[in-house]
């Protein structure tokens, strides 16, 4: 992965940008930035584990719902919103971590497949699991008493928070033999044992990041909201939307998944406005044109245009 | 006599019914460099891959310096020291020529991290005669640079034992030429080497001793001069008839 | 043991019907490599247009099979042809992530014209007593049309030029070019066959179960359920998958109550998934 000087520009001028919506925009604009940067932290997440590692991994909704549930169920108990979030982060890490073990060992179609249903039986239990639950009729959580701009402005910078701790993760992993060996995973897991990579711990860990910062941002959702029911927590929607935002930013890069969440929760807040009956076609064609036009995302437009502009220079020096 | 690097005692391997290897034994001395034969489906490969973990041999023992091996890893493998090429080679192919050696010096080379991984590589693809290409992606080699490639990549994992599986199929004659040369440069280096092959001349220009495999079964080992007279041999490679044929002219 | 022979019955009638709503996304999941996220969707379309002829202008659903299926294998070819075609040798996420667009814009339309309300075709046929097990009539018929039209693919497959094309296309796609076989070609028609196949589903659903866009997800979720279990591109695994689904789904039902059942279902994907991913009675697995 070559994060270039443009990659970095673009990932602060848009994290400054949301972290400054309080001081120039109103509470809808923060409520847009909070959920962008939530979008942001699930599809960097996303990226350990589909970005580096190549896994199609579609169990975010998974992470993400088993977190909004271990979170409002530590909260009820009584336990502290923060520590809340923080006991919801490390079960769900565990959790990811033990059926990592299990589903890694499945490849391409079928681990697709395994991956989409453990967010379903992850519902199902959830919903039938009634006194612990509240099944279908969902969990009530104890809401902020604060002004509701600062209520927003708090889950913003929670989000945010979220959000820079998965990408300095990303950044720490890329640099570490970690990320060099998902990276080798990716291209060709035989090799990649065949060096001297334990490919299994490798993957189980990039797993395991995949899920932390997803069951986080789930926690701290669920005590945002207020209330939550399973099907809204384990959306199939979701789990595939996620992977698209990286994809449209660029996977496998630090920060295009950031960036293609970004640019995909606008473009729907566009179409929820403006075209409230088609909205979710006009997403479709959003993929289906992603697909075929873009496939490297949003951040190797740039840097076709760079190895472009450079190929123009070099040209102009001579036939070298 | 030192005591061998691996040694292979009654190891078999079957797949369903069918006997892939049968009751295989054998051992290598530190530095030695000793040859493979046997014609197409001998077993030659499933050996290699039985050795380096990627199939568990279903009885018999692998003892790697002294150490029973047999349920290891590939990734453990290689990590011992146990290094191997593949007959299809295998490279990372979006990475670069560097990158893919970086992979081999930092998993199975022991690197303290990616930095020293690095120089590590350089230092292996100046060997093979890589460096020129070390910022190409792997993808972009031809054939015989790719062979190369794998060999600097196994060599980077720092190994006691490299196992080179049929490097030379697909090569023409020169280029055969400049690998048999690099392989005689890293037996120099004490690394102790299996060279898989079905082509006997090769073998018999690197290795003093060979190891002759047909239909799963070790049916011959000794000095390489002795081996390729053995009618058994002859047999295995050249058909019933041919061998008594040549037999015949041998006596009249 | 009365209550047994009844959940047996329920769950042959139940897998009948699910072998037939699987067969098509386990053709096109083994033969293309690809994994149809529009499958549920192209049950509830033919669902739709068997109701609208019903209630537009009375058209009995029999009628409306052969209609649905030339409609659905005409828009499957096509969609193969001309989008699909394009990534279909791209890694899984990419084909899945197409296919998932290409469901929520059809999604959409059919939630836009047709409202999410359910919608069932009412044929009040009554119900048959055998012994101790009571059989409604139209389920009974929706079972016997599943497996006939389950088996003429079977047929299909076996005794036709073009069926033998499709296996051998599954089987190795590279030695069938060798052969002569126009891939593409193959390609498109299996996933004509296979939108086919989803569409008569949903003929046959709509008498049976209530229509809504609704459930374009579970019906997908089966699909899913019934491919991992039975195995894939064939139609004896899609069968032999669906037969044990629906007993599975029944008896879990009548354990463990009805939400437990489509639990049961997932939770028997993932045990197949993990120790024999090639499924009952697949052959060979495909990565």
């Amino acid at each position: 992965m070559k994060s270039g000087p443009l990659a970095y520009a673009l990932l602060a001028a848009g994290l400054l940008v949301l972290a400054s919506t309080p001081l120039w925009a109103d509470n809808y604009v923060v409520r847009t930035a909070a959920i962008v940067a939530m979008y942001g932290a699930l599809a960097t997440s996303w990226n350990f584990i589909g970005g580096f590692t190549g896994y199609p991994s579609f169990s975010t909704a998974a992470f993400f719902g088993l977190g909004c549930y271990v979170g409002a169920i530590c909260q009820h108990a009584g336990v502290p919103m923060m520590l809340a979030w923080l006991v919801a982060t490390l079960m769900v890490g565990a959790f990811a971590c033990l059926l990592g073990a299990i589903i890694l060992r499945l490849r391409g179609h079928y681990f697709a497949i395994g991956s989409i249903a453990v967010v379903e039986v992850c519902r199902l239990v959830v919903s039938s699991w009634s006194s612990l639950t509240g099944g279908g009729d969902g969990l009530n959580l104890p809401l902020l008493t604060w002004a509701p701009e600062q209520v927003m402005r708090f889950f913003l910078f929670v989000m945010l928070g979220i959000l820079v701790l998965s990408l300095i993760a990303t950044a720490l992993v890329d640099r570490a033999r970690l990320g060099f060996g998902l990276r080798c995973i990716h291209q060709n897991e035989d090799a990649a044992a065949m060096v001297g990579i334990n490919t299994t711990l490798y993957k189980v860990a990039a797993y395991t990041l995949s899920a932390v910062f997803c069951a986080a941002a789930g926690a701290a959702y669920a005590s945002w909201t207020g209330y939550i029911d399973p099907t809204e927590s384990f959306q199939i929607l979701m789990t595939v939307k996620v992977p698209v935002m990286a994809m449209l930013g660029g996977a496998g890069t630090l920060a295009g998944p950031f960036l293609g969440a970004a640019a995909f929760v606008l473009l729907e807040e566009v179409f929820w406005a403006n075209f409230l009956d088609w909205n979710r076609a006009i997403l479709g064609v959003v993929i289906v044109l992603l697909v075929f036009f873009l496939p490297g995302g949003l951040l190797s437009l740039a840097r076709k245009a760079k190895a472009k502009a450079n190929s123009a220079n070099s040209g102009s020096g001579g036939a070298a | 006599m030192s005591e061998p690097i691996l040694r292979l005692e009654g190891v078999s391997k079957t797949f369903g019914g069918l006997k892939a290897l049968t009751d295989v034994s054998f051992a290598l001395e530190p530095g030695e460099v000793v040859g493979l034969i046997g014609p197409n489906g001998a077993g030659k490969t499933t050996l290699v891959n039985v050795v380096t973990g990627n199939l568990p041999p279903s009885s018999g023992s692998i003892l790697f310096e002294g150490k029973d091996v047999a349920t290891q890893k590939p990734y453990e493998a290689a990590r011992r020291g146990l290094a191997r090429t593949f007959q299809i080679v295998q490279p990372f192919p979006q990475m670069t020529v560097l990158e893919n050696v970086t992979a081999g010096a930092l998993f199975g080379g022991g690197a303290g991290s990616v930095g020293d991984a690095r120089d590590m590589a350089r230092e292996s693809l100046e060997f093979v005669g890589l460096a020129p290409l070390a910022d190409r992606p792997a993808a972009q080699l031809a054939l015989a640079a790719r062979k190369r490639l794998e060999l600097a990549k196994s060599l980077a994992m720092d190994p006691k034992v490299l196992m080179l599986d049929e490097v030379n199929a697909g090569l023409n004659s020169s280029e055969i030429d400049g690998a048999l040369a690099l392989i005689r440069r890293i037996a120099e280096r004490g690394v102790t080497v299996l060279i898989i092959e079905h082509l006997m001349k090769v073998v018999l220009s690197l290795s003093k001793r060979l190891l002759v495999l047909h239909h799963g079964r070790l049916i011959a080992d000794g000095p390489s001069a002795e081996i390729v007279a053995d009618e058994r041999v002859i047999e295995a490679y050249l058909g019933h008839k041919f061998a008594a044929r040549l037999k015949e002219r041998h006596h009249g | 043991m009365a209550i047994y022979s009844q959940i047996l019955a329920n769950g042959l009638m139940l897998g009948a019907l699910y072998a037939c709503l699987a067969v098509g996304f386990s053709l096109v999941w083994g033969v293309l490599n690809v994994i149809n996220m529009l499958h549920g969707s192209f049950i509830i379309l033919g669902g739709y247009l068997t109701w609208f002829a019903w209630h537009g202008w009375g058209i009995h659903p029999v009628v409306m099979l052969p209609v649905v299926g030339a409609f659905m294998f005409a828009l499957g070819y096509a969609l193969q042809k001309t989008v699909i075609n394009r990534v279909v040798s791209a890694p899984v996420l990419t084909t899945l992530t197409l296919t998932f667009g290409l469901d929520m814009i059809l999604y959409n339309v059919m939630t836009y014209w047709f409202t999410a309300t359910p919608r069932r075709v009412q044929l009040d046929l009554g119900s048959v007593s055998l012994g101790p097990v009571t059989l409604p009539v139209d389920r009974l018929v929706g079972t016997g049309l599943a497996l006939v039209l389950t088996l003429m693919l079977y047929l299909v497959m076996r005794g036709s030029n073009i069926g033998r094309a499709i296996v051998a296309v599954r089987m190795d796609r590279s030695a069938a070019e060798l052969m002569g076989i126009r891939t593409e070609r193959i390609y498109a028609i299996t996933f004509g066959i296979g939108a086919l196949m989803a569409g008569v589903a949903g003929v046959v659903f709509a008498s049976v179960f209530p229509i809504t866009t609704n459930v374009t997800g579970t019906y997908l979720g089966k699909a899913f359920v019934v491919c991992v279990v039975g195995g894939l591109g064939s139609v004896p695994g899609a069968l032999v998958g669906g037969l044990v689904l629906g007993l599975v789904e029944s008896l879990a039902g009548h354990w463990f109550g009805p939400q437990q059942a489509i639990t049961a279902g997932f939770v028997l994907m993932l045990v197949i998934l993990l120790t024999r991913p090639t499924g009952l009675v697949g052959v060979r697995g495909y990565e």
